[in-house]
């Protein structure tokens, strides 16, 4: 019997025998820790270990990307523990000038194809997109993580999704993850990984396939794998990450869990209402909702492709008065590219709150939050009850909620 | 020696309609603006905080209580916080369809008893346990028992990592034991 996309990255990192349901052994290449869990590392790891060191510190990274540069003392306090630890350890800081932590792994090539990587973020599983399997963990997992590069991990079985037809603009990755968040819910996929094929995955971008991958996670799964790939795509990751790209395949006698078909034919935009990602709508059955902000960002819609897509639709229109939109770059590279392009000036010129990179306001952080009674539409990927503060947080794509903040009500950019 | 037997009051999280809450995610059992706390005995004052009908549990829970919830506990983020709350508070267990992948981990390593139990939903809308009644749990065979009216039913025992895990104390007591081996 062969393996599946899963089971073929943890049999190469474990010496047992990998089938689902088994709990086995598996070596990390990479382990991290952010400003959120990092400071319980550090605490952790001197309570058991001391002195000791890491068991290897070129595979060991703190990545700060939650409140970047620190809003509150707290976070200021917990950031300078890592660091001194970090020191201590001569381990590296992705500090809290360079974006979220698991793009920034994807872009300095530490989440290779094939490779196994943990952190202290619930949708470190995005690494799916780039063929790594990411897994988020808390910290006394990470803590071990650091000490003994290992972990234990139950084999997840394989549910395999088969997507059919075609869709196109204004109709994006983020709407058919909202469309397959839909239709698969918090049970079908929970608690195992998730390969998804057929043309409509294919042919995605990089961004996309980190949109799709990220929101696994609200699907309740492991990780998501996108197994084909064209070599756009190819090219695309070897040249922004700097290391080769090996696709990864199933084995055709794999055995899957479940196999779920999906036709995505005549994709219309929607949004997740409130406060499940699962209650995803039509936008044009949402018309009449109208809002007060409006966010573009997160790990989930935050590259360059994201701000362009919405730069695209706000050139040329004004976000409409009393409405604010707020824009975070997921890294320090996007903002780069988005200075360099020209985007930022689109967005700037629109009225729009641009801000250093990171995670903007989903942990509480810097950008993003909503006052009680406050309605914002949101490329994030939760919008669970006070998540975000106690406002009403919709989701959907940069374009919807580029052409919502210049109507000032949920919209398409159809509508304009 | 660990306990293997636990009896307590229980808890059934159910919502103001009476339906046992589902995909209740950590922000609701531990709101992500008390992060920063890294002391465990400072945790326990916020679990539940965020969970509508629910804010005022940390007041009402007794060391040993029980908590019986939906499918899908524990979904979101992964902040260990969400299950050192209920630690500090003593809760001796919690017992619930599914759980949520990073959180039954993040318990299991902790060595807090996590069960999950297939016929939850159904003794729930039966009223066959109820807040207040008081359980008997053996969570290596997954016997249990609702003493306050006799019924019994049954929960997925520990499996044999997270025994292991749970008799050794938590996941760096473990990884110690099997060094010294």
């Amino acid at each position: 019997m062969g393996y599946t996309v899963i089971e073929k990255i943890i049999q190469r990192h474990t010496q047992q025998e990998v089938r689902p349901g088994h709990i086995v052994w598996m070596i990390l290449d990479v382990r991290s820790a952010r400003d959120f869990g990092g400071p319980n590392v550090v605490k952790n790891f001197q309570k058991e270990y001391g002195d000791k060191p890491v068991a290897d510190r070129k595979k060991t990274f703190f990545t700060f990307d939650l409140s970047v540069p620190a809003c509150s003392l707290k976070y200021a306090d917990s950031q300078q523990i890592c660091r001194e630890f970090a020191r201590r350890k001569g381990i590296k800081v992705y500090d809290v000038n360079e974006g979220i932590g698991s793009h920034v792994l994807i872009e300095r090539g530490h989440a290779a194809s094939g490779s196994t990587v943990v952190g202290t973020d619930s949708h470190m599983n995005i690494l799916g997109a780039v063929g790594s399997f990411g897994q988020g963990m808390g910290d006394v997992d990470i803590t071990f993580a650091f000490k003994t590069g290992k972990t234990w991990f139950e084999v997840p079985e394989t549910v395999k999704v088969i997507l059919k037809g075609e869709f196109n603009a204004p109709s994006s990755a983020k709407d058919l993850t909202l469309f397959i968040l839909s239709k698969l819910g918090t049970r079908e996929a929970a608690l195992k990984a998730v390969e998804f094929y057929g043309e409509p995955v294919k042919e995605l971008s990089l961004a996309g396939r980190i949109t799709l991958c990220s929101m696994v996670t609200e699907m309740a799964g492991i990780v998501g794998f996108v197994p084909e790939a064209n070599d756009r795509f190819l090219k695309e990751i070897q040249d922004l990450s700097g290391v080769e790209y090996r696709p990864l395949t199933a084995d055709p006698d794999a055995r899957y869990a479940e196999e779920i078909e999906i036709d995505v034919s005549g994709l219309t935009p929607k949004a997740a209402a409130p406060f499940q990602p699962t209650n995803v709508k039509d936008v044009k059955d949402l018309s009449h909702v109208s809002i007060d902000s409006g966010f573009i960002g997160s790990c989930t819609n935050g590259r360059t492709e994201d701000m362009k897509a919405a730069a695209d639709v706000l050139k040329g229109r004004k976000v409409k008065q009393g409405v604010i939109l707020k824009i975070v770059p997921a890294t320090r590279r996007v903002y780069s590219e988005i200075l360099k392009q020209g985007i930022l000036d689109d967005l700037f010129e629109s009225g729009a709150v641009v801000s250093n990179p990171g995670c903007g306001g989903c942990a509480e952080g810097h950008i993003g939050l909503t006052g009680e009674g406050e309605t914002q539409i949101s490329t994030a990927n939760r919008n669970f009850a006070g998540k975000q503060g106690k406002g009403n947080n919709y989701l959907a794509s940069p374009r919807v909620v580029a052409a919502s903040c210049v109507l000032g009500r949920i919209a398409s950019p159809e509508d304009l | 020696m660990s306990e293997f037997v636990f009896k307590g009051r229980l808890w059934v999280l159910k919502d103001d309609k009476g339906n046992l809450i589902e995909d209740i995610d950590t922000d609701q059992i531990y709101h992500n603006a008390y992060l920063h706390i890294t002391d465990i005995s400072e945790m326990g004052r916020y679990a539940l905080g965020n969970l509508e009908g629910w804010k005022d549990f940390p007041s009402k829970a007794k060391p040993g209580d029980i908590i019986a919830a939906g499918r899908n506990f524990g979904a979101g983020s992964s902040r260990q916080q969400a299950v050192d709350c209920f630690a500090a508070l003593k809760i001796s267990l919690i017992m619930a369809p599914s759980f949520g992948a990073i959180y039954f981990r993040n318990a299991v390593n902790s060595g807090f008893p996590v069960l999950k139990c297939a016929e939850l939903e159904a003794l729930a809308e039966k009223e066959h346990i109820k807040t207040g009644d008081r359980v008997e749990i053996d969570i290596r065979i997954g016997k249990a028992r609702n003493t306050s009216t006799g019924e019994t039913f049954q929960v997925e025992p520990l499996s044999s990592v997270q025994r292991q895990i749970y008799e050794a104390g938590g996941l760096f007591a473990f990884a110690q034991s099997m060094e010294e081996r």
